[in-house]
């Protein structure tokens, strides 16, 4: 069978298809994920052609929501739960830092928690507050949970599939921004590993790691500065928890200068934590600090303000410049 | 008998006093479930007598037997904080019935959810007693398989479990099981909003879920009337479910309620709201100091209808137990003490590399990278022992 092109929201459908079919004990919990099929779709039809019972539209509770997954994990269910935005996941936080992350250990291994837990997250979409958020360090920062994003439809169907296979809770940010982006998905590929970064573009003046949204804008920020002379490599970390180190330092070892790029806040977010390993790993190889690109330590601005927060090709640009010119 | 009225206490001076003035709820002495008065007296109570009407003297015993041990245990791990071996000690002392009743009422394949003081239903589960301790210990967050006993861990936030219980329940009924789950909280956890969205949740779904509230009218220092303005089983009204106050006291009284309510759940009729109405009648922990917030009036009138001593009244009268079985109950319980206190003195401390076990079931780079960095740093210190 030939690859299929389809959108990155598409795709996760898609993935949750495959998996209930495969697996009775696979749920889908949310709110508006039946009838509804989500507010952006992404579960459309699974209900109508899976049943209530297995695709849930829940009480507008997410304490409540991550609450009965852990009860379900723990009968043996494997519950795929949506939180509707990024900002919204807040009354689950409790659940899911204190609870779930933690009852594997707790029980000395005994228990697992195979939860999947889907976050909408990002801005650019021109939302009202709440629906904009990047807060992947706050769960990246927790033991027991591993925290992932992909950047495009074949790593949407391939890395849900893994995500619903692992025997551990899985945040999965959903780059919202690029939900209706379409890209090729080979059903029949042997996927690489969940948690093992991509080098997308190759290139040896630089490095830009990034992941989910920004992957994108990191490519159109190599193919500007290629017309510059530039030669930018992108690695798609797609895990931030764990994050694959192995992959960033070799691919700085060869360009000598790294520039991490998230919507996220810069102050204590994921690329502080790469920041810091990779000067670390790559100390006598560093032409230039690790710099890094994000969001401003200050509230997700209202929409018509979120071109000037969110890192773009021209400030992403600047970063590779100011690099450079170490 | 009445109800020990909350008015009984000494009146609260706070601030806050004047705004919930309207303190006294409507009904605020409700029914509650009696089968055996405080003065060990069997009375009869409707249509949960039918639970305990074929009871025999020997399973009366038996929870006799339950809650002296229970109690035994319990001082047992008060006096080893005392003496050092636990860092704390959450004691049950009072709630022996409440614990044992409900807890006698389960059926094995029925899966409990408990909070950190339910020792008495660990011990109905069949849980080693010893195995609670690790914690209090300090060398473990939990120590026991959750799916041996049905037993889940000890839950330390407060209302959480209610939650784990309602999808637990979602889950039994997704798989056409008739068993039952029964989720322990106490008065202070029903503020809590989990415990709002388990009430919710189970009855949308109609989970097949007992909710267990102790109140043991105090949540640390504050009172039942600072969590609620009305009893705190009116509130399964609201969510469309029965709630139902029993005697905590009474043992009897809480096996009947508590199996009434389990059967409900099996014949898919939903959730069940059920506060035993007992009384702490130790500190909240070996940490807490009762004595600045609580007259020792109240838990004298307390310590009259206490659960032990009204059940080995019942046995005394009713010719079910002899001084025989007092003694040789007496002489396990002492055993019980001794070895209990032997196997927490011999609890290794755990591995030092026991910090890495078990945080992923499929591992994780990072942990994988730091237990290597710890194991080098312990190995330095080998060398130096060495080169000594």
């Amino acid at each position: 069978m030939t690859a299929e092109k389809m959108a990155l929201a598409k795709a996760i459908n898609e993935s949750l298809r495959t998996a209930l079919d495969a697996d009775p004990k696979v749920l889908i919990m949310g709110e508006d994920v039946g009838k509804l099929g989500g507010v952006f779709r992404v579960t459309d039809g699974l209900q109508k052609d899976f049943g209530e019972d297995r695709v849930i539209d829940t009480p507008l509770a997410e304490s409540g929501i991550v609450g009965t997954a852990i009860g379900l994990a723990l009968r043996g269910y494997r519950p795929v739960v949506e939180i509707q935005f990024d900002g919204f996941v807040f009354p689950a936080y409790d659940q899911i830092v204190t609870q779930l992350a933690k009852m594997h250990a707790r029980a000395l291994g005994k228990i697992k928690l195979p939860v999947v837990i889907r976050i909408p997250y990002g801005g650019g979409i021109g939302a009202v507050e709440h629906h904009s958020e990047s807060p992947e360090a706050l769960f990246a920062h927790v033991a027991g949970l591993k925290v992932v994003s992909p950047s495009n439809a074949s790593d949407a169907y391939w890395m849900m599939q893994q995500a619903i296979q692992s025997d551990d809770p899985v945040i999965f940010f959903e780059p919202k921004r690029r939900y209706w982006d379409k890209s090729e998905v080979n059903r029949e590929a042997i996927p690489g590993p969940l948690h093992k970064a991509r080098v997308v573009r190759e290139g040896s003046d630089l490095t830009l790691a990034a992941y989910g949204p920004m992957v994108k804008v990191c490519q159109e920020v190599a193919a500007a500065a290629q017309e510059e002379g530039k030669s930018l490599e992108v690695v798609d970390l797609r895990s931030m928890s764990p994050i694959d180190f192995d992959s960033v330092q070799a691919s700085v070892e060869k360009t000598r200068r790294l520039v991490v790029v998230h919507e996220a806040p810069v102050f204590l977010g994921t690329g502080a934590e790469i920041a810091a390993r990779i000067t670390e790993r790559c100390f006598y190889h560093l032409e230039a600090p690790v710099l890094r690109v994000g969001g401003y330590h200050a509230p997700y601005p209202p929409a018509r303000l979120e071109e000037e927060y969110l890192p773009g090709l021209d400030r992403v640009l600047d970063t590779v410049d100011r690099s450079l010119a170490y | 008998m009445t109800v020990e009225s909350t008015a009984a206490r000494k009146p609260r001076r706070s601030a806050g006093t004047k705004r919930t003035a309207a303190k006294k709820p409507p009904g605020a002495q409700p029914d509650l479930v009696q089968l055996l008065t405080p003065e060990g007296k069997r009375v009869k109570n409707g249509e949960y007598d039918t639970y305990v009407a074929d009871i025999t003297p020997e399973e009366l015993r038996g929870l006799y037997r339950d809650m002296v041990l229970t109690r035994r245990f319990d001082a047992e791990a008060t006096s080893l904080q005392r003496q050092g071996e636990l860092g704390l000690w959450a004691s049950l002392l009072g709630q022996e019935a409440a614990q044992i009743g409900s807890g006698r009422a389960t059926r094995e394949d029925d899966y409990v959810f408990p909070t950190y003081r339910e020792h008495g239903v660990a011990w109905c589960r069949g849980v080693d007693p010893t195995n609670l301790l690790g914690m209090f210990r300090g060398v473990n967050n939990g120590g026991w398989d959750p799916n041996s006993n049905n037993f889940h861990l000890y839950t330390i936030v407060i209302g959480s479990q209610t939650l784990h219980a309602t999808g637990y329940a979602m889950g039994v009924a997704k798989d056409g099981a008739d068993s039952a789950v029964i989720a322990y909280f106490g008065d202070g956890a029903s503020s809590q909003g989990d415990v709002a969205e388990s009430f919710t949740f189970s009855a949308v779904y109609n989970a097949p879920v007992v909710f267990f509230c102790q109140n043991n009218q105090w949540a640390i220092s504050e009172p039942t009337e600072r969590q609620t303005r009305v009893p705190l089983y009116q509130r399964a009204q609201g969510y469309g479910f029965p709630g139902v106050r029993v005697d905590g006291n009474d043992v009897l009284a809480c096996l009947a309620v508590t199996k009434w309510a389990l059967e409900r759940a099996r014949r898919g009729e939903g959730p069940t709201l059920v506060e035993a109405y007992t009384y702490r009648m130790g500190a909240h922990t070996t940490s807490d100091d009762p004595t600045k917030y609580r007259a020792d009036e109240e838990r004298e009138a307390w310590e009259a209808k206490d659960p032990i001593q009204r059940l080995r009244t019942y046995l005394e009268t009713s010719n079910h137990a002899d001084e025989g079985f007092f003694a040789e109950l007496e002489a396990e319980s002492e055993a019980l003490g001794k070895r209990v206190r032997e196997v927490v003195r011999a609890m290794p401390d755990p591995d030092h590399f026991a910090i890495f076990e078990n945080v992923y079931a499929d591992g994780h780079a990072l942990v994988d990278e730091e237990r290597a960095q710890f194991a080098a740093y312990q190995a330095s210190f080998a060398d130096e022992g060495e080169g000594k």
